[in-house]
């Protein structure tokens, strides 16, 4: 059973719908019980990072999310879930959860064609092996959207880059926590297989 | 680096899948949610509905058909056509779509745009533009005019102005399309499409004329476009998605390939 974790950041039902077909039972829930005793967390979410962390702390998820993580329950972040488990956002520059150690930078860009969000398909390539990538080949193609971008302290935290004029970390992880930049729910078969993984994933420190 | 996008439209009308030529003429040419499945299959990277449905009662049918598609369709796709307030776009989002499509009602109340924006996220707020050429003016400098009501109203707005303001409300991609080019097959109106991807910071995806992939790689290198929107081509066979890209790859556009 995985538990998706809703705190009122975008649409949670198309990773419930991606789970639906894969045949993964899971359940959405803002309840923080729930959360903290869970089997196994996907912490999806679009939106603001200030608002984000405001929501989580107002209904106790930043403490249920912390308590699943100390106590080795495997998580899942997608999209501005793999932002906000760091230690601080720029985007309305506010501190996060702190579970990996870093900062999310916005993208600074000069090529005035490229837009901003960074929006659409972009090929991943995969610098460290993790379970959940196993069935990744570099090269393979994700859908992105974001203007903002996962940056942990540690280079050894990251497992997988895109490029968008700078090249930015598309997937990190820590002990039992694994995170993507772009949105495997939305990203066709190897997307899908992403989170079959996920479901199969003993939590194996990364 | 990012790859340039290939969509397909599908208009649907009490749930079934029509395509309008020139606005006008619709006759329905089968099933969406079974056609959005094989695109999906043959490697398209996104899709948009359009909502054509005349009578209000009946629009609790398209969110069936939303639903049905987000069961078995995993990539992205936005739903537009009779979006009015907030809790419209509400409703397409919750039964799984990934973006709202505005268009009339936007032009008619730009609160919608903000207030979307606000609620869901710009990234989730599609501005789709119809467009027509026409002699400028004080008020429409461009010389592109926004109509609406899919074609039939002109509104004395500039193109470009409406573009920007969209942008500035929160709009987090444009659709633009040619009134004159659509159902042409004769390529994409790509000065319109260039001098709009040039005004904003925001994508824009070209709509309304495309019947060759040549007209795709026009209007995704000279028209700058971030991505090309095709219909009538796609839905009668006319070409397949692995012909357009493959097309599309051998002249060094970079298109989503592997899936």
């Amino acid at each position: 059973m995985i538990t998706i974790i809703d705190y009122k950041a975008g649409n949670l039902t198309s990773v419930k719908r991606a789970l639906d077909y894969l045949g993964i039972e899971s359940i959405i829930t803002p309840d923080k019980d729930a959360v903290a005793g869970a089997e196994r967390i996907i912490f999806p979410g679009v939106g603001h990072a200030k608002t984000a962390i405001a929501v989580l702390q107002e209904r106790g998820l930043d403490i249920a999310l912390k308590e699943a993580f100390a106590k080795g329950t495997p998580i899942m972040g997608i999209c501005l879930g793999s932002q906000i488990i760091l230690s601080q956002s720029q985007e309305g520059d506010t501190n996060c959860l702190g579970l990996i150690e870093g900062n999310c930078p916005k993208f600074v860009l000069e090529d005035p064609s490229l837009k901003i969000p960074h929006m659409g398909w972009n090929v991943v390539t995969v610098t460290r092996d993790h379970y959940i990538l196993k069935d990744v080949k570099s090269g393979d193609e994700f859908y992105f959207v974001h203007s903002f971008y996962p940056l942990p302290a540690e280079e050894s935290a990251v497992f997988a880059h895109s490029d968008y004029e700078v090249t930015f970390p598309a997937a990190i992880g820590y002990m039992n926590l694994f995170a993507t930049q772009f949105h495997p729910e939305k990203s066709g078969p190897i997307g899908l297989q992403m989170l079959k993984n996920f479901s199969e994933w003993d939590g194996t420190a990364c | 680096m990012l790859r340039k996008r290939l969509i397909s439209c599908l208009d649907v009308r009490d749930g079934k899948l029509a395509k309008s030529i020139k606005f006008v003429n619709t006759k329905d040419i089968g099933d969406p949610v079974s056609t959005a499945k094989k695109y999906y299959d043959e490697g398209l990277d996104e899709l948009v509905f359009y909502d054509i449905t005349a009578s209000s009662d009946k629009r609790d049918i398209m969110i069936d058909v939303v639903s049905n598609v987000a069961s078995q369709v995993f990539i992205p796709f936005s739903v537009g056509g009779g979006l009015r307030t907030v809790e419209d776009c509400s409703k397409v989002l919750l039964a799984g779509a990934e973006k709202v499509n505005v268009n009339t009602a936007a032009v008619n109340n730009p609160e919608l745009i903000s207030e979307a924006s606000k609620a869901f996220g710009a990234q989730c707020v599609v501005l789709s533009m119809d467009v027509r050429q026409v002699v400028g003016t004080k008020d429409i400098p461009s010389g592109y005019e926004i109509v609406i009501n899919g074609g039939r109203t002109p509104m004395g707005l500039d193109a470009i102005a409406w573009a920007k303001q969209g942008e500035d409300l929160g709009a987090g991609e444009l659709v633009v399309n040619s009134i004159d080019a659509d159902g042409t097959k004769e390529g994409y109106e790509l000065n319109l499409t260039r001098t709009i991807a040039e005004a904003v910071n925001i994508p824009v995806i070209a709509s309304g004329g495309g019947g060759k992939p040549e007209h795709l790689y026009d209007v995704l290198t000279e028209g700058k476009a971030d991505a090309a929107l095709i219909a009538s081509i796609l839905h009668y066979g006319e070409y397949s998605i692995k012909e357009i890209k493959e097309y599309l790859i051998g002249r060094g556009i970079p298109m989503r390939m592997i899936y």
